[in-house]
């Protein structure tokens, strides 16, 4: 039972299977800054055979009752089908997708290369002053990595923001 | 009236857009549509002129046109109809749709729009309706295939009335009103994705009926989920109330719910509630809300509201439930669904109820009702704004007429509240979340077409009624004997209280200037004008208002200096009431921290 004192925050991601129709991520992101919760990060893609259906994952944060709110605001929406809190139900995987551009020469050009060996981001594209990598990862590895970039020559990152999906046998279907 | 002069369902192949939303609204049993035209829906119209099933009311403003189906949905239980043009006409009707959002009235609205292949050209007449409405409504639609036109009209009226009820638009493009294509009839399969809740589950119910049966000093807060759940709902809730001997009270919306005569009822609760309900519900140990929200109107300061209580709250929407106050005991489903499984299980229950306590809580509540927080005083000739409402219900009742209040939004709007006794469900209609000035007369307008033979009467302020004065017109074209009851005060008299009582007595911009003479606009708009000025005159213009057959405007005037009283002043507790201007029963009036609220 959310606790109406309770002022904690916890970060949330939401999974929200919709309805894959026209206006569906302008009710969704209209209903987050007309309530005034927040929005770390936001995808959406079709995920069904059909097109039918698309899975919306929301990355936000707030107190208790303003999560269990949120989730209650998502689900009374007319083409939402389901709302799954997947930081409360248990493990899950949460990846983001980066391309990230790094412009040097010299020594940069290695040090970048050794870098992104470790951090196992590959080269989608190269030029003599430039590298593009790509790389998956949780938020925070993809931070760790562009921010190790950024001395020896970040010019542009481009990001996903974060898919998520639980572990195991347990499925979001409508 | 026949569906014969619809087209038969052999010319399916045929029918032009336009008669496929008609046949959609007959089939979802619409009879009466409250309009205005325009070009973007002049198929619509053409198609209304070449049948006669559904019946037509020419508004004067689409705002007008958005309350009076909110008067005819509430007064009746059904889904309200509107059909505006496109642009100006859309944008018009926000208001109201607005207004039906925030108070669950179940709406369906067409909006004409420009052709398909213009959308986004800025052409003439173009607003991006779905866009500007999508966060004014439940739910919204533009139909771009004339092939989805007759599902997404079925799909807006069970939208409209299903759940939590709310308004619902449907953008229609030009292009798609004079097409050609296939009627389709409502279909039976479920909703894909929108399917409330109206069972509630048995363990919550078992929870309910422990709690209430050990209460010391238990109260019922129902709203207007009780009135949205239909009739029977009310009576469950009569029923309940009674067979569990609780103290019972309504908000602003669900009044009419629980019969305002019977001993169990404290009356409203909230800002301008009576003290007996306001200190029921701070003293409490279980709370029983059905069908309300807790609106801040309501709670008060929320760290302050019924504090050493459990709540049990019951609504048909989960994000009403736990979104201002913290609930032990939610329960999703629909009002009736709900009292009904209560009414079963307390009855199976072995449990005992406290009796002893409770008969120490009645005590308690009584000397609360012996301060009589809603007496004044009258006299002399200077008519009080209390005894005009009390008169107008006592010699409505004394009619023995069917009687349907409406409000605009004011100090008389609470003074109505207060003072006009509502027996039963759908007599009342205001405009309680977004308090929308201009609501009451085409609110009443809308249930005098849904009761041609009642008794309607908007209870209005002299501010209030001219913003859609307008309406008169249309009062006069379809004779609608609509009465509009003026308190005049000749001031925004909830701005001038406020001001008063916040802003030192700066009564800045809240004089109504310059006002007309009632009577000759009255006379003017085809209708009849009455004046009482003395207290001796009320009495008399109630009674032959009541007694004619026509639209009335009855301009009373009242004591510029009254103020609603109870009082709990913004930012303040249940227990923090103002009584009367100099008396305050406990707490500290106004903080700085009630100025910034509303
Ligand atoms: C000037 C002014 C002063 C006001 N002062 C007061 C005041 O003193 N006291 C007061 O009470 N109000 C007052 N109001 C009104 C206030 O702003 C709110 O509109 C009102 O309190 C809300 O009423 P409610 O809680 O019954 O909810 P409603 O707005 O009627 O909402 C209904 C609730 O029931 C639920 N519901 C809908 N259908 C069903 C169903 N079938 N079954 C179960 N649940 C359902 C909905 O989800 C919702 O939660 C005032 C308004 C104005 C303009
Ligand atoms: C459309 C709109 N504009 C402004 C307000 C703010 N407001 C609330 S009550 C009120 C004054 C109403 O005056 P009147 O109709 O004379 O009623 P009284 O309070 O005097 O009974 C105003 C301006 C509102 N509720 N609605
Ligand atoms: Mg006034």
């Amino acid at each position: 039972m959310p606790d109406a004192s309770d002022m904690t925050q916890r970060a949330a991601t939401i999974a929200v299977l919709v309805e894959n129709e026209a206006g569906v991520l302008a009710r969704v992101i209209g209903l987050f800054s007309g309530r005034g919760y927040n929005i770390d990060s936001l995808t959406v893609a079709p995920v069904d055979a059909e097109g039918r259906l698309s899975r919306i994952t929301v990355v936000t944060s707030g107190t208790e009752m303003v999560i269990e709110q949120i989730k209650a605001q998502l689900d009374r929406l007319v083409p939402v089908h389901k709302v799954a809190d997947l930081t409360l139900e248990g493990p899950h995987l949460n990846r983001e997708l980066a391309l990230i551009k790094v412009v040097g020469s010299g020594s940069a050009r290695q040090e970048a290369l050794r870098l992104a060996d470790a951090f196992r981001a590959r080269v989608v594209d190269a030029t003599t002053e430039s590298f593009v990598f790509e790389m998956t990862g949780s938020g925070e590895k993809l931070d760790a990595f562009i921010n190790l970039m950024r001395p020896i020559g970040l010019a542009e990152v481009s990001r996903t923001g974060a898919v998520a999906i639980a572990r195991g046998t347990s499925s979001l279907t409508t | 009236m026949s569906s014969a002069t619809l087209p038969a369902a052999s010319d399916t192949q045929s029918l032009t857009g336009a008669e496929i939303v008609l046949r959609a609204l007959k089939e979802q049993g619409v009879e009466v549509i409250f309009g205005y035209p325009g070009g973007a829906v002049l198929p619509i119209y053409d198609a209304i002129f070449n049948q006669n099933a559904i019946r037509h009311i020419l508004v004067r403003h689409e705002q007008a046109a958005v309350h009076a189906a909110e008067g005819y949905a509430r007064s009746t239980g059904k889904v309200g109809c509107v059909l505006v043009t496109s642009g100006p006409g859309a944008t018009n009707a926000v208001t109201g749709l607005v207004d039906a959002l925030l108070d669950s009235i179940p709406l369906v609205c067409l909006t004409g729009q420009v052709p398909t292949h213009l959308i986004g050209n800025d052409a003439f007449q173009e607003a991006d309706t779905t866009g500007i409405t999508r966060p004014a409504t439940k739910h919204n639609y533009l139909v771009k295939q004339i092939d989805k036109l007759a599902e997404t009209v079925h799909e807006a009226f069970y939208v409209a009335r299903s759940g939590r009820p709310g308004p619902v638009v449907i953008d229609l493009p030009k292009d798609i009103l004079i097409g050609k294509g296939a009627y389709k009839p409502a279909p039976e399969a479920e909703h894909r994705s929108y399917r409330p809740q109206v069972e509630p589950e048995a363990a919550q119910i078992a929870k309910a009926v422990a709690l209430l049966k050990s209460a010391k000093r238990p109260v019922v807060y129902a709203g207007g989920g009780v009135i949205n759940a239909g009739p029977e709902a009310s009576a469950l809730l009569t029923k309940f109330t009674r067979l569990a001997g609780l103290p019972i009270t309504n908000t602003l919306m669900g009044l009419g719910a629980y019969p305002a005569s019977d001993p169990q009822f404290l009356g409203m609760l909230g800002m301008h509630g009576t003290y007996e309900a306001n200190l029921a519900m701070h003293g409490c140990d279980v709370m029983f809300n059905i069908g309300a929200r807790f609106d801040d109107r309501v709670t008060g300061r929320l760290n302050a509201f019924a504090p050493n209580s459990l709540k049990i709250h019951a609504d048909i929407d989960p994000s009403s439930i736990n979104k201002n106050v913290k609930v032990e005991v939610p329960i999703v489903g629909d009002a009736a669904a709900v009292l009904r499984a209560l009414i079963a299980a307390w009855e199976a229950s072995p449990a005992e109820q406290d009796r002893a306590s409770l008969a120490e809580w009645w005590r308690q509540i009584d000397e609360w009702r012996g301060r009589k927080c809603l007496a004044y005083v009258q006299e002399g000739s200077i008519i009080k704004p209390q005894h005009a409402v009390k008169r107008l219900y006592e010699l409505t009742q004394e009619s023995g007429k069917e009687t349907f209040i409406s409000t605009e939004v004011g100090q008389h709007q609470m003074w109505a509240a207060q003072y006009f006794g509502f027996e039963k469900p759908n007599r009342w209609m205001t405009s309680g979340g977004l308090g929308t000035m201009g609501y009451g007369l085409p609110a009443a307008m809308g249930v005098q077409v849904a009761h041609p033979q009642a008794l309607c009467i908007d209870i209005a302020g002299e501010a209030s009624i001219l913003m859609n004065i307008q309406e008169m017109a249309t009062l006069a074209q379809y004779r609608l004997p609509v009465k509009v009851f003026i308190l005049n005060n000749r001031y925004m008299g909830m701005v001038r209280q406020w001001q008063e009582l916040l802003h030192g007595g700066r009564y800045s911009e809240s004089y109504s200037e310059a006002l007309p003479d009632f009577v000759k606009l009255a006379e003017s708009f085809h209708g009849v004008g009455m004046r009482a000025e003395k207290a001796d005159d009320l009495d008399r213009v109630i009674r032959e208002m009541i007694a004619i057959d026509r639209p009335v405007i009855v301009d009373v005037a009242v004591d510029e200096k009254e103020n609603v009283f109870p009082m709990i002043p913004s930012g303040a507790a249940h227990n923090e009431m103002l009584l009367a201007s100099n008396q305050i029963s406990g707490g500290r009036g106004v903080t700085d921290e009630g100025t910034a609220l509303v």
